[in-house]
């Protein structure tokens, strides 16, 4: 198979070795408890260093995959941002909270129904996930409605695979997306003040095409190891050019419809998030200019990482005919 | 040994200034070592601006509590509580223009402008900054009356900074709402005062 490099990819090399990584994160390990031992005492200010949590402490398992071999210039988030950074208020609605806690969600086994208007209806278990189709990565930006960003090499499937599987009808003209409900094992559907005041279960939804789309990725893993609770264990959604609460997590149920699914965030305030999502710098929020972003990366309060939002999110060569005719002022 | 009262607002304004500006310079110090989760920006902005107000907060809690438990040495803590939720107040604005926005003073004033909730906390901080420079007793004694219209201004600034505050969050309103129900009692003990200040 001839592997074609497209402008969206990012390089191999920029994925840090591991055992490089593993380096780093005990010489930060180090450091945070050092800096922190010296400086405080107490436990609030303690929890606060989730920094100093290695990956392995929230069960992420190695999975194999077939690399990328891509080019950009992006510089990848460090793998502690990327799982301790994280809006899922299923988990609670600081950005801290879901790393903590999700440490103890156990996403096997697992139930995946895809449904709807398809001729072969199907259910994937726990294990299917990383079996059923071939694996690879995808180094993609991921773009907050919050205005800041991240660049995150992920292992999955297309979404078109998984949906063509299913063989859709004619009638399929949506997908809708539900995470899983479950009270027990998630504090924010239980308490409000946790989880945000929305609405559970999650809900999100795409239109067909856009599913359909090569880059619309179900990932099953991040930085090489399975997913942690907090990045939506065991399969979630990426879709690049969107905000990222169009990538929902912890996904059980996929159901092809004819009408526009509901989306959770649209619920809540339609005036602030439509149903396309579609990253644009020249469609603000009404709390946050979407003209510039900050990107992630490492190196404290003093980095510069302020940088301008590409219509979206830099993908359009592979997105744009999607919404070819579309006011994006109106469908935002 | 007995302690004079002026001992007691002594001690009791060392640990003012060592709490307020220890929680300051450890929080600082950890986003600067890149320590204060994923994004030390926000993290910064959101622990100076709840500090702001919760100082703001404690100052309107000073003279209430200093009546009702008869301790007036009490009252001589209350400038320099006002003070520090101006510091705090004044770092959150820092954060705001030096971190989050990197300086770039077009956004600033378009953000200004087209943002309600930085409208509002604008206007709050312009408030809490008069507040501050007219905090010395030299500059009270020469303002004579219009020091206390001014200064009942801060009545204003707690309602300001509590809208900011729940137009800022995306859904999770507990916790402004909760922060709305306090400054609401806080103003409720002051309510002939404040009806007082308000008529003609």
């Amino acid at each position: 198979m001839i592997k074609i490099k497209r402008s969206y990819d990012l390089s191999e090399n920029q994925v840090t070795d591991e055992s490089v990584y593993n380096n780093r994160r005990q010489f930060i390990k180090q450091m945070g408890f050092v800096g922190a031992g010296a400086l405080l005492s107490s436990d609030l200010l303690a929890a606060k260093i989730a920094h100093a949590r290695s990956a392995d402490e929230y069960n992420r398992k190695p999975i194999t995959y077939s690399a990328s071999a891509n080019k950009s210039l992006d510089k990848l988030t460090p793998e502690n941002k990327v799982i301790t950074h994280n809006n899922f208020y299923e988990f609670g609605s600081q950005k801290d909270q879901p790393a903590k806690l999700a440490k103890d969600f156990n996403p096997d086994p697992w139930q995946l129904k895809i449904s709807g208007e398809c001729e072969k209806p199907y259910t994937l278990d726990y294990q299917d996930l990383f079996t059923s189709f071939d694996i690879e990565e995808r180094i993609y930006r991921l773009r907050c409605v919050e205005a800041w960003s991240m660049v995150i090499p992920w292992q999955g499937f297309e979404l078109a695979n998984l949906i063509k599987k299913a063989m859709p009808t004619s009638k399929a003209k949506y997908v809708a997306f539900k995470t899983l409900y479950d009270p027990k094992r998630m504090p924010g559907q239980k308490s409000r003040y946790l989880g945000g005041g929305i609405k559970y279960p999650y809900v999100e939804g795409l239109r067909i095409d856009e599913a359909m789309n090569p880059l619309t990725l179900m990932s099953v893993g991040l930085y090489g190891k399975t997913l942690a609770g907090q990045n939506g264990a065991p399969v979630r959604l990426v879709v690049p050019w969107k905000y990222g609460f169009k990538s929902i997590k912890s996904i059980v149920e996929i159901k092809l419809v004819e009408r526009m699914p509901d989306t959770t965030w649209n619920i809540l305030a339609p005036n602030e998030y439509g149903f396309y999502a579609n990253v644009n710098p020249e469609v603000d929020h009404p709390r946050w200019s979407q003209a510039s972003e900050r990107r992630l990366t490492g190196g404290g309060l003093f980095s510069r990482n302020r940088i301008d939002t590409k219509l979206f999110n830099g993908y359009g060569e592979q997105v744009a005919d999607m919404y070819q005719g579309m006011n994006l002022v109106k469908n935002y | 040994m007995k302690l004079t009262q002026s001992d007691i607002v002594i001690l009791c304004k060392t640990l003012i200034h060592c709490l307020a500006l220890g929680f300051l310079s450890v929080y600082y110090y950890l986003a600067i070592i890149d320590q204060l989760g994923g994004d030390p920006v926000e993290a910064i902005i959101h622990f100076t601006g709840i500090g702001a107000l919760n100082l703001l907060l404690i100052t309107l809690l000073v003279s209430p509590v200093a009546k009702r438990l008869k301790q007036s040495w009490l009252m001589q803590c209350r400038r320099l509580l006002g003070l520090y939720a101006f510091v705090y107040a004044l770092c959150h604005l820092a954060n705001f223009i030096f971190f989050e926005l990197q300086f770039d003073f077009s956004l600033l004033v378009a953000e200004i402008i087209e943002r309600p909730y930085i409208t509002v906390g604008m206007a709050a901080f312009v408030i809490i900054l008069l507040l501050a420079l007219t905090s010395p007793k030299i500059v009270q004694r020469k303002m004579k009356r219009n020091w206390q219209k001014l200064h009942n201004f801060n009545y204003i600034l707690v309602v300001l900074v509590c809208i900011h505050f729940y137009w800022s969050v995306k859904s999770e309103i507990i916790e402004p709402s909760i922060y709305i129900i306090v400054s609401a009692f806080l103003l409720y003990l002051r309510r002939d005062k404040i009806k007082r200040w308000l008529k003609p």
